[in-house]
Formats: C-alpha cells, sequence, structure tokens
C-alpha cells in the first residue's frame, strides 16, 4: 500500500516563451537620472545587436511568478521528504543559514573591497578554515575549490607541485574501481595517468595488490573513506604507510565525511589531502544541481602549495587582530576559480557548524550512521545486501534476488517514485551489478525510515508477484521514464518557435 | 538537537530494535585507536539567537555596510552591481528547487530540467550561438573550459589569449592547463585603444587551437570581435569570446553573429548577488558541430512511451561518471539554483528590460566618463569604445586618491596597478544603473578635489 502519498491536482505550464506577449513587462527601472546622450555620439552603432533581442519573452512579474512557480511543484525536495541518493548526503538544509547569507554585508560585498573595510567576511573565511581544519585534523585549508570535483583536481595539483619540487612530479595516480567518476578526470587534468586498483574482497583496499604497485611511478591514492559502499577502510594506517615509504601521497574524497565528523579525522590517520563537500556534510543546500563547494585541507607539509590567495591573521600593530589576503605565495598551485570560491556556500556551511557546535556535529554523524544501520537491518530480508561488512553513513544492496523476476534496479528505483520517494543512487558503485545505494542522512525521523523500509518491503512483494507493475513504474508521475537514448541521438537543446521547430527536423 | 527528528529515547529504541547496546556498537568498524577520544575542539552550539547576531557582527565589521551608513562603489572588473528583481528571491527560495538535487530522475525533476532548457535557449539568444551547457562554475573555470576544449577539438597546443582578458581568468587558464599539455601565448592589446586589432595576433601559426579575447574586455573596451574572427579562422583557431559584463549583451552584438565558435563567461550580472566574489554562474555556448565537445551538462528534449514530452539530461557519453578519465571535463554538475537566478532576470526584464538596463549603464558610464575627464590632471587612458567601466590616469597614484575617497564613504573603482604594475595612476571605474546621480556627483566633487 502506498502510504506517504496521494496523486493530486497538478498545473500543466509551457515553456516561459510560449507565455511571450508583445508589450508585456515585468520590471520597472529607475528612470535615467543622467542627462542621455545621442546612442550614435557615445557608440558605434557596428557594435550594437540588431536582433531585438527578439528571442528573450516578454511577460509581466506574474507570469512569472506563476510560471516559475509551477514549474517548481513538479520537483521533488529536501524539504517534501527522504532523498536517499547515496554518497550525495541530501541533508536538511537549515532555514537559518538561508538567512544569514543573505545579510547585506556578505551578499552585497564586492570582491576587491580593500581587506580594511572587509575585516568581517575576511574573519568568516579564516574562522571557518580553521573549523575545518581541526575537523578534517590537516593544518591548512584553501576555501577557494567550487565544488568536490574541483577540490579533487586542487588536492591533487597540489600533491604533483610537491612532488616537482621533491624533483620528480611521478605518472600515475591510483583510484580504485569503486571510485566516483570524478577522481580518475580529475587525475587526467593533472596530467596523471590513471591506474585502476581492484577492490578486495570486503571491498577495501587490497593491501598486498597496493603493496605490489605502488613505487616510485605513483603519485598518490585517491581513497573514498568510507568507501562508496559506506564502509571504512579499516587498513587506512597500512594505506597510507606503503605510499608514504614510496614517496606517494593519499588522497582521500572526502564526500562521505558525514560518516566521520567528530568520529575520527582524517589528518589523524595519515591522509595528506582531503577535499568536503560542504553541500553534503555541512547541509548546504544542493540547489538543483549547485551551487556547493569543495575546500581542501592538507597536511603543513603542503601548505605552502595552496591556491592563492590565502587570507592571513596578522598584528594590527596596536595589540589586536586583522586578516589580511595574501596574494604572493611563490610557492601555490596557482588560483582555480576567480576572487574567493564560491563564498555564499561558505557562509552558510559556517552556520551549520556554529550552530550545532562539537557535540551537535557528533550527534549528526552518529544518527546518520544509526539510521543507515535501522534500514540496512530492515531490508536486508528482502534484498541481496550489495556488501557483508559494518556500514557506515549508507548501506548498499543489489537487485540479485528480484532480477529471477525480470525486475532490476532501475524498476524498483522508478516504483520507488510512486510510493513517493526519490531513487536511491542507482548502479554505483560500478563493482556491485545493479547496485542500490542509500543514504538517509541525520535528517530522517523514525517514521520516514519506516514508510521507505515499507515501500521498499512492498516493491519486493509487487517484484514477485505483478512484476510488469514494477517494470512499467512510475505510473503516478506527469510523465513516465522518457526515452534518453532517443533524446541523444538527435539531441532539442533549446526551445524555437514552433514554426522554426517544424522547420528544423 | 533541532536538526535531527528522532529523539535520543527513540534512537536508543531503534539501536535495541536490530539488537546493539550503544551507538559505540555503530563503529566497530572504526579501529579503536582510531577513534577521536574527545569532543571537536569548536565553540560549543550558539542558539538561533546567538548565532543570528554573530553573523550580523560579522556581516557589520564589513564597514562598507554598516546599517545606514552604506559606501558607494564604483568597483566592477568581473563582478557586478546590477538591480536585482524581488522575485528571484522568492521563487529560489522555493524548497522544491534549493533542496532538490541534480536533476537525475527526470520524473520528479521536470522543475528543474526545464528551467535549464529555458536557460539554455536564452543563453543561446544572447550569444548568438546554438548550443548552451546547463552552466560552469563561474566565468574564469569556463574560459579554462574553452581553452580545454579548443585543444579537444582542434588537436592543438597552443592558445593565445588577449592580455586584456580579466587577469584573474588568465590565472584560472594558467593553472587548468599547467599540467595538461597545454601552453599559451599572450597578446598584446592596442595601448592606445585598450583593444586587441587583427595586428595583435600577427605571428600567430596553424599551431594555434584558440584565440580568445574578452569584450567588454577588463578595462571596459567593446573589441571589434568580427577582425579578431576572420584574422583567427585564417590559422584554423577557433574564436572564442568572453563575455565577464553580461549585461553588455543587452545592447551589443551577439559575439556569435561575429564569428564566434564559442562564448563563454560570466552571468553574476543576471540577477545573482555580488556575495563576495561566489557563487556565480559560469556560461558556455558553442556551435552545434562543437556540441559533442562540450563540458558540463546539458538539458534536452525527450518523450515517454505515451508521448508525452519532457526534459532530461543527454549526452552524458562526455561525462565524467560514463568516461572517468576520458571526460570531455572533470565537471560533475552545474550551477543549478543560479543559472535558475539567470533564467528568472531574463524572463522579468525580459526583451525590452536588458536593452533598457544595458543603456542605462552605457549612458552613466559615459555621463560619469565625459565629467572625469573634463577634471583637471584626469584623463581617460584609453580611446576606444567602452561599455560600463573606463580607465582614468589620475594626476597622482591611484592608491591615494582611492584612500582618500574611503574617507568619504567612496569605494573609488580597482587601482589597476594590482595587476599591471605600470599603471600606477590608473583607476578602472564602473558605473551600473545602480549607481545614483548622487553618487557620480559626489565621485565627481571629491575627484575634483585631489
Amino acid at each position: 500500500m502506498i502510504r506517504k502519498v496521494t496523486t493530486h491536482i497538478n498545473q500543466n505550464e509551457g515553456t516561459i516563451f510560449e507565455r511571450s506577449r508583445p508589450g508585456r513587462e515585468g520590471y520597472k527601472l529607475a528612470a535615467l537620472d543622467v542627462e542621455a546622450a545621442d546612442l550614435a555620439a557615445i557608440i558605434d552603432s557596428k557594435y550594437l545587436r540588431d536582433d531585438d533581442l527578439a528571442g528573450l519573452p516578454e511577460v509581466s512579474e506574474v507570469d512569472v511568478v506563476r510560471h516559475f512557480t509551477r514549474i517548481s511543484t513538479w520537483n521533488y525536495a529536501v524539504d517534501l521528504g527522504m532523498y536517499p541518493l547515496g554518497s550525495c548526503t541530501m541533508k536538511y538544509n537549515p532555514k537559518l543559514n538561508e538567512k544569514v547569507s543573505r545579510f547585506d554585508g556578505f551578499a552585497s560585498a564586492h570582491p576587491y573591497t580593500p581587506d580594511e573595510i572587509s575585516q568581517g567576511n575576511l574573519k568568516l573565511m579564516k574562522v571557518l578554515e580553521e573549523a575545518l581544519s581541526e575537523i578534517t585534523g590537516l593544518a591548512a585549508v584553501s576555501l577557494q575549490p567550487a565544488a568536490g570535483a574541483q577540490g579533487e583536481m586542487t588536492g591533487l595539483m597540489v600533491i604533483r607541485k610537491c612532488l616537482e619540487t621533491r624533483g620528480n612530479a611521478r605518472k600515475i595516480v591510483l583510484v580504485p574501481d569503486s571510485a566516483t567518476g570524478t577522481n580518475p578526470a580529475s587525475a587526467a587534468i593533472c596530467g596523471y595517468q590513471v591506474k585502476t586498483i581492484k577492490s578486495g574482497a570486503n571491498g577495501g583496499v587490497d593491501i598486498e595488490n597496493l603493496r605490489q604497485i605502488v613505487n616510485e611511478d605513483v603519485a598518490a591514492l585517491m581513497l573514498t573513506n568510507p568507501s562508496t559502499l559506506g564502509m571504512f577502510e579499516e587498513n587506512i594506517e597500512e594505506v597510507c604507510r606503503i605510499l608514504h615509504d614510496a614517496g606517494g601521497f593519499v588522497y582521500m574524497d572526502g564526500a562521505n565525511m558525514n560518516a566521520l565528523v567528530g568520529v575520527t579525522r582524517p589528518g589523524d590517520l595519515g591522509v595528506d589531502v582531503i577535499h568536503l563537500n560542504l553541500h553534503k556534510t555541512f547541509s548546504t543546500p544542493h540547489g538543483g544541481g549547485g551551487p556547493g563547494a569543495g575546500p581542501i585541507a592538507v597536511t603543513s607539509e603542503l601548505e605552502q602549495f595552496l591556491p592563492f590567495p590565502r587570507i592571513l591573521e596578522v598584528s594590527d600593530g596596536k595589540g589586536g587582530k586583522l586578516f589580511r589576503v595574501e596574494y604572493n605565495c611563490p610557492q601555490s598551485v596557482g588560483r582555480v576559480r576567480a576572487f574567493f570560491g564560491n563564498f555564499s556556500v561558505l557562509v552558510r556551511a559556517l552556520c551549520y557548524i556554529v550552530s550545532l557546535g562539537p557535540d551537535g556535529l557528533r550527534e549528526a554523524t552518529e544518527t546518520a550512521v544509526l539510521n543507515a544501520n535501522y534500514i540496512a537491518h530492515h531490508l536486508q530480508s528482502d534484498y541481496e545486501v550489495g556488501f557483508h561488512g559494518k556500514p557506515l553513513h549508507e548501506v548498499i544492496f543489489s537487485d540479485k534476488r528480484q532480477q529471477k523476476f525480470g525486475v532490476h534496479t532501475i524498476d524498483i528505483a522508478k516504483r520507488l517514485i510512486d510510493y513517493g520517494f526519490h531513487p536511491m543512487t542507482v548502479y554505483f558503485p560500478l563493482i556491485v551489478p545493479g547496485a542500490m545505494m542509500i543514504e538517509p542522512t541525520e535528517s530522517e525521523g523514525r517514521e520516514e525510515l519506516d514508510l521507505f523500509i515499507d515501500a521498499m518491503r512492498s516493491i519486493a512483494r509487487e517484484a514477485e508477484e505483478t512484476p510488469d507493475l514494477v517494470k512499467s513504474a512510475p505510473h503516478n508521475t506527469r510523465i513516465g521514464r522518457l526515452d534518453e537514448a532517443a533524446a541523444a541521438r538527435k539531441p532539442i537543446l533549446r526551445w524555437k518557435p514552433a514554426s522554426a521547430a517544424a522547420g528544423q527536423s | 538537537m533541532r536538526y535531527i527528528p528522532n529523539s535520543a529515547p527513540e534512537r536508543e529504541s531503534m539501536l535495541r530494535e536490530m539488537g546493539l547496546e550503544s551507538v559505540a556498537d555503530l563503529f566497530k568498524g572504526i579501529p579503536e585507536h582510531l577513534q577521536l577520544k574527545r569532543p571537536l575542539n569548536l565553540p560549543p552550539a550558539l542558539s538561533e539567537t546567538e548565532t543570528l547576531s554573530y553573523f550580523r557582527n560579522l556581516a557589520e565589521d564589513n564597514t562598507t555596510h554598516i546599517t545606514g551608513v552604506r559606501m558607494s562603489s564604483f568597483l566592477g572588473a568581473g563582478a557586478y552591481d546590477h538591480f536585482i528583481p524581488t522575485i528571484i528571491d522568492t521563487l529560489i527560495s522555493r524548497s522544491e528547487f534549493y533542496t532538490s538535487y541534480t536533476p537525475y530522475q527526470p520524473e520528479i525533476s521536470q522543475g528543474t530540467l526545464q528551467a535549464i532548457f529555458e536557460y539554455q535557449t536564452m543563453i543561446c539568444e544572447l550569444t548568438g550561438m546554438d548550443v548552451s551547457n546547463a552552466s560552469l562554475y563561474d566565468g574564469s573555470t569556463a574560459t579554462a573550459e574553452a581553452v580545454l576544449m579548443a585543444e579537444r577539438v582542434t588537436g592543438r597546443t597552443k592558445v593565445a589569449i588577449a592580455n586584456n582578458l580579466h587577469p584573474e581568468y588568465h590565472q584560472v587558464v594558467d593553472t587548468y592547463i599547467r599540467n595538461a599539455g597545454i601552453t599559451k601565448v599572450d597578446l598584446p592589446y592596442d595601448e592606445k585603444t585598450g583593444a586587441m586589432t587583427p595586428e595583435s595576433l600577427a605571428g600567430l601559426g596553424e599551431d594555434i587551437a584558440a584565440v580568445i579575447v574578452q569584450s567588454p574586455n577588463f578595462f571596459g573596451g567593446v573589441e571589434e570581435l568580427q577582425k579578431l574572427a576572420d584574422a583567427t579562422h585564417k590559422i584554423g583557431a577557433l574564436f572564442v569570446v568572453v563575455v565577464a559584463e553580461a549585461i553588455s549583451l543587452g545592447l551589443l552584438q551577439a559575439p556569435g553573429k561575429a564569428g564566434a565558435d564559442i562564448v563563454c563567461g560570466e552571468a553574476q550580472s543576471f540577477g545573482i548577488p555580488i556575495s563576495f566574489g561566489g557563487s556565480y554562474c559560469g556560461f558556455f555556448a558553442c556551435r552545434e558541430k562543437y556540441q559533442r565537445q562540450i563540458p558540463g551538462r546539458l538539458v534536452g528534449l525527450a518523450q515517454d512511451e505515451k508521448g508525452r514530452g519532457g526534459y532530461v539530461l543527454t549526452l552524458a557519453t562526455r561525462e565524467q561518471h560514463i568516461r572517468r578519465e576520458k571526460a570531455t571535463s572533470n565537471i560533475c554538475t552545474n550551477q543549478g539554483l543560479y543559472a535558475l537566478m539567470a533564467t528568472i532576470y531574463l524572463s522579468t526584464m525580459g526583451r525590452r528590460g536588458m536593452r533598457e538596463v544595458a543603456e542605462q549603464n552605457l549612458q552613466k558610464t559615459h555621463f560619469t566618463a565625459s565629467r572625469i575627464s573634463r577634471l583637471k590632471g584626469f584623463s581617460l587612458k584609453f580611446t576606444g569604445q567602452f561599455f560600463n567601466e573606463f580607465v582614468v590616469t589620475c594626476p597622482k597614484p591611484a592608491e591615494g586618491i582611492l584612500t582618500a575617497l574611503r574617507q568619504k564613504k567612496i569605494i573609488g573603482g580597482l587601482d589597476l596597478s594590482r595587476f599591471f604594475p605600470g599603471m600606477k595612476n590608473e583607476l578602472l571605474i564602473c558605473v551600473t544603473e545602480t549607481t545614483t546621480r548622487e553618487e557620480i556627483d559626489a565621485l565627481i566633487d571629491e575627484l575634483g578635489q585631489m
């Protein structure tokens, strides 16, 4: 039985372009308050547009509000309920974070405002750097990377720069077969060959294999910990020792830090560099795909190679402190983004940290792990466990038992939509065929977890008794499964008026 | 803790149900000696009221924005203060937009997907290109991605970049290409006009993957794109146009109509708060023949079994989650919410609003420039045409002038010696539609007394 949702009236809405009517307007600017010059006198007409911007709509404010409100209702969202995407950490986004990030002093500040009148913003970044340094157990932090993938790239550049100063940048970055696709892609941008290493029987690093592979050509190992199987790398110290003994580094992908904050610190484990996804662990919103932020934390040895500029806390000469932006960082890998990074995301992350404090951060970690284990406990009778072990914040099942009824992971995921849930992460990690990766986070109460468990069990029964119902899901959405293959063969990537669109195909 | 629904007793009972005794049992997978035995050394949790005042104090430590005494600012240089329609924040504050994930499950993500499809359409219209992606981090990284894409398309490993491209964009490109086997040549701008000329490209050969030009350039000058495009195409390179001030597209010729192969840049001016430099929204558009080499997400039209139309993420075989180290970029997602802000902005302003706001920028900037150029000792450094920024040569070092202006609650622009050591006396001044006549008059008065 579907308990969480019921279908209800849902507005249809075309594109904003179809709402356009000549003469409508949605804005009002102040009248020009300087004497207007003849346009031709201040700019040569050859530089001007000749299309009258005909492709932009003409709509009223009401049109805009109706349009975007209507299409918004077609989205699922964390504020509607559990969003169990594994490794994505779809936790609650506190409203207080949103409010403070909009304070005028933050939202209206220009990045080139002189340091002495930007002390609040510089201090905010310094305080966040220090908090992330304490949380990761690493000496120094750069807040500049705009997202996790950029953090990965930056972290590897830091490692590369350090190796170069030692005389040999080396050639290879090791990436486990369970890793996310951004890991090898980021290594490639840094000029490294990627060597995939097979996971051991327990889903972790195969130590003997690692020992044989690591040599003076290996620059680093990129390790997600807990792994994408949700399990802690038990041999992490040995892994780090092997890399370090061979003069290499350990890069930790911090996508799964929600399992570790306050419980263990990567720096204490021997990790050299980590990136954090502030939009995962530190509750900043995903925004339908961004913006996020991917700060990196590094050991003291690597600090000099961090992107410039750095924020320094210096004496003001009068017994006080002040914050200064330092651009002269001769050993730096360079800049990875203009200005200071995704500052508005940084404000939200710090707001989360000060709101929770050390106890709240640990409580969040413990509850996230409890919730994942609760789901693991209650679903193992109906679904095949992906890997046996002690899962932390996420748990992996597979479609092995449902396959014999012709039902696959994608079908289970789509049927979950009918039950009112966003699907889990599917077919990832690649090492578990038909993987279903579930991460509930700490933000779910017991009722929501129980509803999810009931839904999954019910789908398991349906797979057995009425498999076609599952295979043709979802049934209660505005649209059914879209033909993605056809869409990619002949891509239509922009709207065109009906007349133009007809002529095009 | 108010962000955790389950109370401590509820959590206890869940543990018991699973046959566990304590929370510690949950962490048995982490070797005991590796577990942190102390609380994190962070300040204790603040209440909601305390948190608000903590951040209010930080916000007001930026003395530019003390309540009631906001300073006027003539800073631009890649981050612009523009009017932001109220409804943008109202609409993006809908939980369905800002608390959703990347639209991997199209059946329940049509809102985000349709908004991106509309965004892609508007970017194509503004730039005059065929295909726009779903957005990148910002203008600087979009420029770096254009360099990498040009290398993929042409197989050539050298790029030529105008010296009047935003210096921080240059720096980001330097970082991205350092290990990618790509080298960079800097192209000089004309000393008199501050703009590029076909002569700037002289000497470039057929080993060049792309010529990259910013318009309006870092000095605010408008580039003559078609001539540069022709010179670029003669050597078989891609012509990349970077637009850091996107409002200019409301008035200036679409780069796609002037020979550009890739147009990328910064969409911050489209309703996104200036926010100390981020988060922003990089846009990226190209000709259709290159669409399979484009970095980042793309949204396309699709149909379900019953023939109902909808939107999906498409051409995913370019991307890292499929292609891993052979992907067109390591980027994972787009700037979803900020692309939405730009879409709402462009919808609200529409065809006429975009023209009007761009013209206001042009008029006010030229008004200000002409007044300053009449002040004794001050002159415009360049003779070229400009949009909403211009360079002023001052009678003494810009640094001292800015310091003096700050005493009068004016941030008078950017001291260009920060990036161009030879320009000690030069100020980059930006005027937008939000700059009031009063603020312009005050700046002129103060400069007149220097």
